[in-house]
């Protein structure tokens, strides 16, 4: 029944009365159709036109292909109006037949029922298993034990009872209290055998950041890069015909600019070159070096000498002095026996406390020159008397000497004060500090070691002399001279031993006792220390051999610069790990890289008075194929007695003081000519002396006297500028040490045993401007006049070579004047016998004639 | 060429002078002693500089015009030569 067949429509009245489809009286509820002809419509047509009611369908009409129209009734205004028109025979058919479908769907419903079925009744079949049994024991639930039954009975009255509670603590009651405490069950562990993780492939990044430097606050930033020719167009360029007139042009103008500035600076402001810097603290006329402090030591039996002196590096006011007894060589074999029971001590003094010592150190024998490390204060070697090296470690006592506070001490009268006065630091008695290790004593030097120096922390040394970067950051070499003409190069690491030792040996070493509070630093060193390498001054074919008083290497000035790099270095040691000297083995298995062009000569002043410039390296002789050390590159005897300072100027690597006997020389290392400067004789002794710390052209000779010379080269170079008496014997070491810019001490040890503390005026501690460049000026200058008296030699020495060959010429000259003559002489005399023999062949003389001819003649 | 070459190394013998360099009249080098990129700074610099001292002497007086440039500083010297085309530039340390 589709709608599209479907046409509303509305009849009226009258339409209705002509076709005969009146509401309720043709057209009923059970019949609501009515076929209409066709012609009957096309009459209506006809009649009233547009005004019938079919007008609007009117072309629907005219092609329904049917003689009846099919005219419903539409009581419930299904499609909107009264009544409506099916326009297809087909929707005709079906309206009038639409009984037959549901009747079709009721039959189609029937079908099924129509099956007929029997209803049969189950017959009994026996069981057949398809298995639920198992499941259906499985699932079932069985008591596995009898049930057990519990029967408690109590009394009735009891029941009821008014019941009584208190308190009570679970855990003081037994069994108050169960409790099933967790516990890790490892059958219920699992554990994961495949983890389901996802992997996915980067490049590889890498975050940086810096900090870059913002010029000038803004925030937009350009990054660009400038424009440039190629070489091809540099070229082309260059070759241009206009850059070459633009240069002839414009290179005159330029070089009279540069020459201006070469003849003459424009802009100096002389006046204000002329003056000093202001701002000195003190009087400008004081130069003379004022008494401080000065240090004796009481206890002991003989007399005293100060033999060597030094500042601790890093703490103020603290200065270790070394004693020895004050006798000759005779004389301390005669009291031997007394001197054994007297310790030999290095004594550490602060200006705190002038009577009592802080520390003293205990050595075997005297001790002629000690250090301290450079990298550690608290490690000390020390040269003694017998040729044995001595090591100190103080680290257990470091503590104790660093809170030493100098307190007031910059004021003068410390010594005034009264001791009750003093307040007591820390423990007022002085420590005894045995010493760490000793050197063995076969193997090392067999005299009285003189010079002792540690070798920095930058490079180490192999047994043949060559040079290596040290890695372990520590100074662990140490090298010594002694009077028995050798230099010896000394490692305080264990030595990997060669050969293995002899057990008997070593059960010896494991008997000697070290006392307990001895640190065990350098335990390993103590009585089998060798030397690393020994270099033996020789002379040559000659015995006697050259022997060494002092030794000055390259880089010695390393003690007395950066107080505060020292200062960074043991806070970074006391901060991080444990101290490298505890673990010195640690350095040894690396292999270290070899330091290329490495200066490995120095110096050694000789107990004869020579200066000795010498290679410490190692080379191969030829003839031997054995490893020898060189020879001495130069050599001057400059001094008349043993040379006792060698020292390297401060400001200056390559100037080097030498004191000795009556007279003082400065050298540059590389002139080999000579010393740069040379003083006179001078009418006392010197007997020490040491270059200012601050000042590059002074320097303080101590002489025998108990005076002090101090020098400035810039005032005067033929004698000292200022003498000043400290005390009434000689000399024996000077020491200048810097606390500050306005505060420069001088320690003068003498021959008595007293230790001198001065205080340095302004003046001498002071450099004036330009000072630096003026003395190496200054020597400069020296090295050039150096250098034209060996022109001048040269000279003078062809000169007289030219005056010796005129005087040979000459010579020959007149000889052969004299032969000439002898010659002549001769001839003449042939000649006439030559005459008389042709006479007499001739016959015109007579035999007996030529004869008295010949008389007459 | 050679001679161009002849005229640089004369200039750059004189006493004290540290650098010497020629520059086209849009700044970018032609001949220098000096390493690149101090080269290109000095080069940029001096030439934004000896445009603007030019135009200034030239505003004051149009009939005027710049024949040398000198710049003194605490450490060293320097002096441009400017041309229509290019510039000469040297650095000297006036010794004292």
């Amino acid at each position: 029944m589709g709608h599209p067949e479907i046409y509303p429509l509305v009849l009226t009245s009258k339409t209705q009365e002509i076709f005969n489809c009146r509401i309720d009286e043709d057209v009923t509820d059970e019949q609501p159709y009515k076929l209409i002809r066709k012609e009957d419509i096309f009459a209506d047509f006809e009649n009233r036109a547009a005004v019938s009611d079919f007008y609007p369908v009117k072309k629907i009409i005219q092609e329904y292909p049917g003689d009846e129209l099919l005219l419903v009734y539409d009581k419930d205004f299904k499609y909107g109006l009264n009544f409506y028109l099916i326009g297809t025979e087909e929707g005709k058919e079906n309206y009038l037949n639409p009984p037959e479908v549901p009747e079709e769907q009721e039959e189609y419903k029937e079908h099924i029922p129509e099956d007929i079925y029997i209803y049969k009744p189950p017959i009994s079949k026996p069981w057949v298993s398809l298995g639920s049994e198992k499941e259906i024991e499985e699932e079932s639930v069985k008591e596995s034990t009898k049930e057990i039954t519990y029967m408690i009975s109590r009394k009735r009255s009891e029941f009821g009872a008014p019941v009584k509670f208190s308190d009570q603590n679970a855990s003081s009651v037994k069994d108050a209290y169960i409790e099933c405490t967790a516990y890790p069950d490892k059958k219920f562990t699992l554990k994961q055998l495949e983890r389901d993780v996802g992997m996915q492939v980067v490049p590889k990044i890498k975050d940086t950041s810096t900090q870059t430097r913002w010029t000038y606050p803004k925030n937009a930033t350009t990054q660009y890069y400038p424009r440039e020719f190629s070489e091809e167009e540099k070229d082309a360029l260059g070759q241009s015909k206009t850059l070459t007139e633009f240069l002839n042009n414009v290179s005159i103008s330029v070089e009279i600019a540069l020459q201006q500035n070469e003849i003459m600076n424009t802009f100096i402001n002389d006046w204000k070159s002329l003056a000093e810097e202001e701002g000195t603290f003190g009087d400008k006329t004081d130069t003379h070096l004022k008494e401080y402090q000065s240090f004796t030591y009481m206890h002991n039996l003989t007399e005293n000498m100060i033999t060597c002196v030094s500042w601790h590096p890093i703490i103020y006011g603290l200065i270790a002095v070394s004693v020895a007894v004050r006798l000759s060589f005779e004389e301390r074999v005669h009291f031997s026996g007394k001197l054994l029971l007297q310790p030999s001590l290095i004594l550490f003094w602060s200006f705190s406390d002038p009577i009592q010592p802080q520390l003293m150190l205990e050595s075997p024998d005297d001790i002629f020159c000690f250090q301290f490390c450079p990298s550690d204060p608290n490690i000390i070697a020390g040269g003694c008397i017998n040729g044995q090296i001595v090591m100190w470690d103080i680290t257990a006592h470091a503590d104790r000497i660093e809170n030493i506070k100098a307190g007031g001490s910059r004021s003068k009268n410390v010594t005034l004060k009264p001791m009750f006065l003093l307040e007591p630091e820390t423990n007022t008695e002085a420590m005894y500090i045995r010493h760490c290790a000793v050197s063995s004593i076969e193997n090392g030097h067999r005299k009285v070691i003189t010079d002792i120096h540690w070798l920095p922390d930058t490079f180490e040394i192999n047994r043949l002399g060559s040079v290596f970067e040290n890695r372990s950051g520590i100074s662990c070499q140490l090298v010594t001279c002694s009077a028995d003409c050798t230099i010896c190069f000394w490692d305080i690491r264990p030595q990997k031993a060669l050969t293995p030792q002899p057990p008997p040996e070593k059960k010896k070493e494991e008997s000697i006792e070290v006392p307990f509070d001895v640190p065990s630093t350098f335990l390993h060193l103590n009585l089998s220390w060798k030397p690393l390498s020994k270099i033996r001054l020789s002379k040559g074919e000659t015995a006697l051999d050259h022997c060494p008083t002092k030794l000055s290497l390259s880089e010695d000035s390393l003690l007395y610069k950066a107080q505060d790099k020292m200062l960074a270095q043991s806070k970074a040691m006391k901060a991080g790990e444990m101290n490298p000297y505890q673990n010195l083995e640690g350095g040894l298995g690396n292999y270290l890289k070899p330091i290329d062009d490495f200066c490995t000569k120095f110096f050694v002043g000789t107990e004869e008075g020579e200066v000795i410039y010498t290679d410490w390296k190692m080379e191969k002789d030829p003839e031997t194929g054995r490893f020898m050390t060189k020879k001495p590159l130069s050599l001057y005897t400059v001094h008349d007695g043993g040379v006792h300072t060698i020292q390297r100027s401060p400001f200056y690597k390559d100037i080097i003081l030498t004191v000795g006997g009556w007279n003082v020389a400065i050298w540059k290392e590389g002139i080999m000519t000579g010393p740069l400067l040379q003083s006179s004789c001078a009418p006392k002794r010197y007997t020490s002396g040491h270059w200012s710390l601050t000042r590059p052209g002074v320097f303080y000779i101590g002489r025998e006297d108990g005076y002090i010379d101090i020098w400035d080269l810039l005032e005067k170079t033929h004698e000292p500028v200022q003498s000043q008496n400290i005390c009434i014997t000689m000399i024996t070491y000077i020491k200048p040490w810097t606390f500050s810019a306005k505060q420069q001490f001088i320690a003068i040890a003498d021959y008595y045993g007293t230790l001198h503390i001065l205080e340095i005026p302004w003046t001498l501690s002071r450099p004036s401007t330009n000072e630096v460049s003026r003395i190496s000026y200054y020597f400069e200058r020296e090295v050039k006049h150096l250098e034209y008296v060996e022109q001048r030699k040269k000279i003078r020495e062809e000169e007289k070579k030219e005056m010796e060959m005129e005087k040979k010429k000459v010579e020959t000259y007149q000889k052969s004047k004299e032969q000439l003559e002898a010659k002549l002489k001769m001839d003449y005399e042939s000649y006439l016998e030559l005459e008389k023999d042709i006479l007499i062949n001739l016959g015109l003389i007579k035999v007996e004639e030529t004869m008295s001819n010949k008389e007459m003649i | 060429m050679a001679e161009v070459e002849e005229t640089l190394k004369r200039i750059q013998s004189h006493k004290g002078v540290i650098g010497t360099m020629v520059v086209n009249a849009e700044g970018i080098p032609i001949r220098t002693t000096l390493d690149n990129s101090t080269t290109v700074q000095y080069a940029g610099l001096l030439h934004q500089l000896t445009m603007k001292a030019k135009s200034t002497v030239r505003d004051i007086d149009p009939q005027n015009d710049l024949t040398f440039l000198r710049i003194r500083s605490k450490k060293h010297e320097i002096m441009v030569a400017p041309d229509k085309e290019y510039l000469l530039i040297a650095i000297q340390n006036p010794c004292e």
